[in-house]
């Protein structure tokens, strides 16, 4: 019989399957404004706290501003802080940010990848949370609803972990994840609790020790403090993947650490994305497969710090790569392009590169769009030996501005 | 992999038929399925759609659809060319409509399972919300998950007092379009 019934699946959103993963990982302090396509994980979160189910302080505060200083005044007592936002949501808290990467808190927020305005769009691209590449934040993008419960809880471990101690930030495609219901599986509490065990603060602001969280530093001693922050970042790398790791052993998924790649060992063509068009890209590569060519696909799931290791192990001698971005850093090229190209610039052959975007405010990215940029591919590996050809160019708009 | 195209409008309740599938064919079931809503900000009286895939192994397409298997239109008024048009050449169209004129008749082969599910939602509910009855229809016209399963669904989805009324209305649904009484 197919009937199964188990009480630990349940069909539901992506913004639900992060509000159960808040949870689950028991913070104290929630500070958050809503804003669409976030909204539904505070308002569970709120319901959760009202209902008893979840015992925290929700905060609803009156600005994304102040919501990322709550949760920066959370975390300096030692309470263990989450918040959650969206595109212009996200740049106001801007400012914030960056003190609360410097004051090495490890507060978690999910944000709902939205277009920023002007034309102002509630629909989704990468846009915001690449803006805020260099604020000093772990960016994890996450392809379904499942990964983005799994990665809430993955999320608070990482960035509390006495090496990291650095602010994490959980993407979710706008609607394409956060409206779309499937079929998530609920770790059990008592494992999530053995899993991630109460946040232990070294640099605990208290009544009994009261220190300054709001230090200045003079030329001389300020280098030192972004070293630090830096080489933090880098060595989360190593805590990355025995996180998820031990994940995978305690709750029977993992998703590979820093990058999860499809069909690489033998691939000619391979495409590099982020987000919830991997899952499409992924049937792509197995029409494209069935057909003969020889395509793979890298799912970026880490942004910050970046997976340039990884990719050149698994991309680095194939003959071209394809960067979808949905993107643009204007007057250059998509950002997770030239991140990729740097990487790959560490290579003595490199293989042919170009950048794909896509997807800006919302545009479908279809499976037929997808195969069609491995077509690309291939015809810059044949013709571009001649022939200049054009390394950014644009899905959908039918359009070339370089060439 | 099966794929219904919900099709109806503001405030009639059709994402909420496209996720009371997806619970029933996966929770249910063991299958796995995908509901959601077309993207955006929703308004009452306005057109709008809700999708759902079904399948037997994991579902990673995030594309919008560019052909599905049935059409459920929740408003008569609603069905046009272009809806009809996106039907896969042996799809179905499973229509809310009072009038006969639907009656063996067919889009270019696809077939049209018409019932009247306002009078069927004015009888059971007290109100003109058709959704429970167009998701009875879908399942007997598509056999895609079974009446029992449907029903857990709604029983999981809704307040008691809710529930029994909507799984009054998808059982009469379901016996109208397997006993071809619509």
């Amino acid at each position: 019989m197919k009937t199964q019934m188990s009480k630990q699946k349940v069909f539901i959103s992506g913004d639900e399957a992060v509000a159960l993963g808040v949870r689950l990982a028991r913070p104290h302090v929630i500070s958050a404004y809503p804003i669409t396509p976030q909204t539904i994980v505070v308002e569970r979160l709120s319901e959760m706290v009202e209902d008893g189910s979840l015992k925290a302080r929700y905060i609803h505060v009156e600005s994304e501003h102040s919501a990322m200083s709550a949760a920066m005044g959370a975390s300096a007592v030692g309470a263990r802080a989450f918040t959650a936002t969206s595109s212009q949501g996200l740049l106001y808290m801007a400012e914030g940010m960056h003190y609360a990467s410097g004051g090495r808190m490890p507060i978690v927020m999910m944000n709902a990848n939205r277009s920023l305005a002007l034309p102002w769009s509630i629909f989704g691209d990468h846009r915001d949370s690449l803006s805020m590449l260099d604020s000093g934040w772990i960016q994890v993008y996450v392809e379904d609803a499942q990964e983005a419960l799994d990665m809430t809880i993955q999320a608070f471990r990482i960035a509390e972990d006495a090496a990291v101690l650095t602010p994490f930030m959980i993407n979710l495609d706008g609607f394409i994840l956060t409206h779309t219901y499937e079929i998530v599986d609920i770790p059990d509490q008592s494992k999530v609790d053995s899993f991630l065990p109460v946040f232990k603060t070294p640099n605990k602001m208290s009544l009994e020790k009261p220190k300054s969280m709001g230090f200045s530093t003079s030329p001389a001693d300020n280098m030192e403090f972004k070293y630090q922050q830096h080489k933090a970042m880098l060595d989360a790398k190593d805590i990355i993947h025995s996180v998820d790791k031990e994940f995978g052993k305690t709750f029977g998924r993992s998703y590979g650490g820093m990058i999860d790649s499809y069909n690489c060992e033998d691939a000619d063509y391979v495409l590099v994305t982020a987000g919830s068009v991997t899952g499409t890209a992924r049937i792509a590569v197995d029409n494209l497969r069935s057909r003969g060519i020889k395509a793979g696909l890298v799912k970026l799931r880490y942004l910050r710090p970046f997976p340039d290791e990884e990719v050149r192990a698994a991309a680095g001698d194939v003959k071209a790569i394809g960067v979808l971005d949905k993107d643009i850093s204007f007057g250059y090229e998509g950002t997770i392009f030239t991140n990729v190209n740097s990487a790959l610039a560490h290579l003595s052959i490199r293989p042919v590169s170009i950048n794909f975007i896509a997807g800006l405010g919302g545009r479908d990215i279809s499976i037929k769009d997808i195969e069609g940029i491995y077509h690309d591919l291939e015809e810059a590996v044949t013709v571009g030996k001649d022939k200049s050809f054009a390394k950014v160019r644009y899905v959908n708009m039918g359009v070339e501005i370089d060439g | 992999m099966i794929k219904v195209r919900w099709l109806g409008r503001g405030g009639q309740g059709g994402f909420t038929a496209s996720r009371l599938l997806g619970k029933a064919a996966s929770i249910f079931e063991g299958k796995y399925a995908m509901a959601f809503p077309s993207f955006g900000p929703e308004r009452r009286g306005a057109p709008v759609l809700a999708f759902t895939r079904i399948d037997d192994r994991k579902i990673t397409d995030r594309s919008e659809f560019s052909e599905y298997d049935y059409l459920v239109v929740m408003d008569e008024t609603l069905l046009d060319e272009s809806a009809v048009g996106g039907l896969v050449s042996d799809g179905s169209v499973i229509l809310n409509s009072s009038s006969d004129r639907y009656a063996n008749r067919d889009f270019n082969g696809r077939k049209v399972i018409a019932i009247d599910a306002t009078t069927l939602a004015l009888e059971i509910l007290g109100f003109p919300i058709t959704n429970t009855a167009m998701f009875g229809a879908l399942v007997a016209a598509s056999g895609v998950v079974t009446l029992a399963s449907a029903l857990k669904s709604i029983d999981t989805e809704m307040r008691p007092s809710i529930a029994e009324k909507n799984k009054k209305i998808v059982q009469k649904a379901y016996k109208m379009v397997r006993e071809n009484r619509c």
